[in-house]
């Protein structure tokens, strides 16, 4: 076995190679922007942007409403499909791999055609209406994370047994839901709603086609116009996703393994 | 009663989801009076510009798809049966997850940094190896550029999808091929690769269909100069570039057909895998 482990490590060096190499160039090509030395001046000048601070706190915002629409959406859908409907699982699972299925780009097309300012319901009548057609439409791509998360979550408590507890001591649907079942999920919903920060912070194509000022859009534009500053905004980019997937990573330690009791 | 905790689900998949995509399809099927037509459909193969975009999309999604495949199973072969220490598999895996999200704008930005005319890669390569790539008419910005830097997330995703199933080949298959008198290669040829063959096909598939939709890391890219069909239909759906609204919708229409029949193929290969997954 001594050869077959020389051809592992040589194709995990060569596999490490071609991820790290790209990280390390933009890190250096980044830090060139002062002629003859190495300088954070790139960094400097994209965090000192206005448009940069505008743009970045816009796309947080959006990301933490889709966050809360697509928890309201998935946690009640995932708990009454467990509780009540499990034959309608297929159908649910189905739908939620729809955005796999249908690019972004189409989806955003027919929000376009079908929510003009002369339709009968014309989010893109407004500015107002338009960001929250841009969540709506990100609550969409981020639907096929958000509902296996919960799924899974869901997966590893007795719904069954704590519904009927929490009914016992008189608490309605709301309260079941908001006080017991979303306590009892939070893990997986966190882990959810950073993959959907992930996706949501630097999407380029709905925030462009729906013409709003995202992080996204800003991006492209320095980097059609711009040398050093792109790099450095790749970097932050990555450090973002990093992070996002680490707290993940963090919090799927605290995830119970499964149910206590049997379903 | 029981339909009342669902219907808020269903209501946001229709009016979000269903209806929005129907409306692309049912307009590719119509003239501009609202006639049906098929005329919309045939001009997707007989128009030269818009027959070669699917091409140089199909194209670069299938390249990237079977590159990335190949060499992301060779990566997680290696990490899960190569007797490497078992924190090469734990950052791989983490790696992994970041980096098959790392898609979009920036990852474009990182190439062009790599690989571009002043990239750290193309400098190291002009001065300490006298190699000068763009005089010898290597250009990042093309669709081969765009398959490595496409590379950078389908080798990580397959990395991530592959290895539970290289998990699941049992040791007791190896030891009893072992004991009938299997050789090492008959071993591979006549067990590993039939067991992995459909999960493998399978992947190959999903990030096809990931290669295909995807347009945020080309624009960025390349700006529009590379024709492939997602930047087609965002010129389209810009500035009505091919002067007929009901053709945008057939271009988008034929996004929706190759993308779900991958899915299709998808799902027949992944049942197929999931017998031996047990």
């Amino acid at each position: 076995m001594k050869s077959g482990r020389f051809w592992a490590w040589a194709t995990f060096l060569l596999g490490a190679s071609f991820f790290f190499i790209p990280l390390i160039a933009t890190f250096e090509f980044s830090l060139r922007m002062r002629r003859g030395e190495y300088s954070f001046d790139a960094y400097r000048i994209v965090f000192g942007d206005e448009r940069f601070q505008a743009t970045f706190g816009y796309s947080v915002i959006v990301a933490v409403f889709t966050i809360i629409l697509g928890v309201l959406i998935v946690v009640p859908t995932a708990y009454w499909i467990r509780l009540r409907m499990p034959h309608l699982r297929p159908v649910v699972e189905f739908i939620t791999l729809l955005p796999l299925i249908i690019p972004a780009i189409v989806i955003v097309f027919g929000y376009i055609r079908m929510y003009g300012s002369n339709s009968p319901l014309p989010f893109l009548a407004t500015a107002r209406g338009t960001d929250l057609l841009l969540i709506i439409g990100y609550a969409t791509l981020a639907l096929p994370y958000m509902y296996r998360a919960v799924d899974t979550g869901l997966r590893t408590i007795d719904v069954r047994t704590l519904t009927e507890a929490a009914q016992i001591l008189g608490a309605g649907w709301a309260t079941i839901i908001g006080r017991v079942i979303l306590p009892n999920v939070l893990i997986a919903v966190l882990s959810g709603a950073f993959l959907t920060f992930a996706i949501v912070i630097g999407e380029f194509t709905l925030a462009s086609l729906l013409n709003r000022p995202a992080f996204g859009p800003y991006m492209q534009l320095i980097g059609a116009n711009r040398a050093y500053e792109p790099a450095a905004l790749a970097i932050i980019a990555f450090v973002i996703t990093w992070g996002c997937m680490s707290v993940i990573q963090v919090l799927s330690r605290f995830a119970p393994r499964s149910a206590n009791r049997p379903n | 009663m029981h339909w009342l905790g669902v219907t808020p689900f269903f209501l946001f998949a229709l009016l979000f989801l269903v209806l929005p995509t129907l409306y692309l399809v049912i307009g590719a099927f119509q003239d501009a009076e609202g006639n049906y037509t098929l005329a919309n459909i045939s001009q997707l193969f007989t128009d030269a510009s818009i027959r070669n975009s699917y091409w140089v999309s199909i194209k670069i999604s299938f390249w990237s798809a079977t590159i990335g495949a190949l060499a992301g199973l060779a990566m997680a072969i290696a990490i899960v049966r190569g007797g490497l220490p078992p924190w090469v598999r734990s950052a791989t895996m983490t790696f992994s997850g970041v980096a098959s999200n790392f898609a979009g704008v920036p990852l474009a930005f990182a190439f062009l940094a790599t690989l571009g005319r002043l990239g750290l890669v193309t400098i190291i390569l002009r001065d300490v190896f006298g190699l000068n790539i763009y005089a010898m008419g290597f250009n990042i910005l093309t669709s081969w550029g765009l398959i490595v830097v496409y590379l950078y997330f389908q080798i990580p995703l397959m990395i991530v999808i592959i290895t539970p199933a290289i998990d699941g080949l049992k040791k007791e298959w190896g030891e009893a091929a072992a004991t009938l008198g299997a050789t090492t290669s008959q071993y591979w040829r006549m067990v590993v690769i039939p067991v992995l063959w459909p999960s493998f096909l399978g992947t190959v598939i999903l990030l096809f269909a990931n290669a295909f939709g995807a347009i945020a890391t080309a624009y960025a890219f390349t700006g529009s100069s590379l024709s492939i069909v997602p930047i087609k239909l965002y010129a389209q759906m810009r500035g009505d570039v091919l002067h007929n609204p009901n053709l945008g919708y057939a271009l988008a229409f034929g996004m929706i057909v190759i993308t779900g029949l991958a899915n299709v193929f998808y799902i027949w290969f992944r049942v197929r895998s999931e017998r031996w997954l047990k």
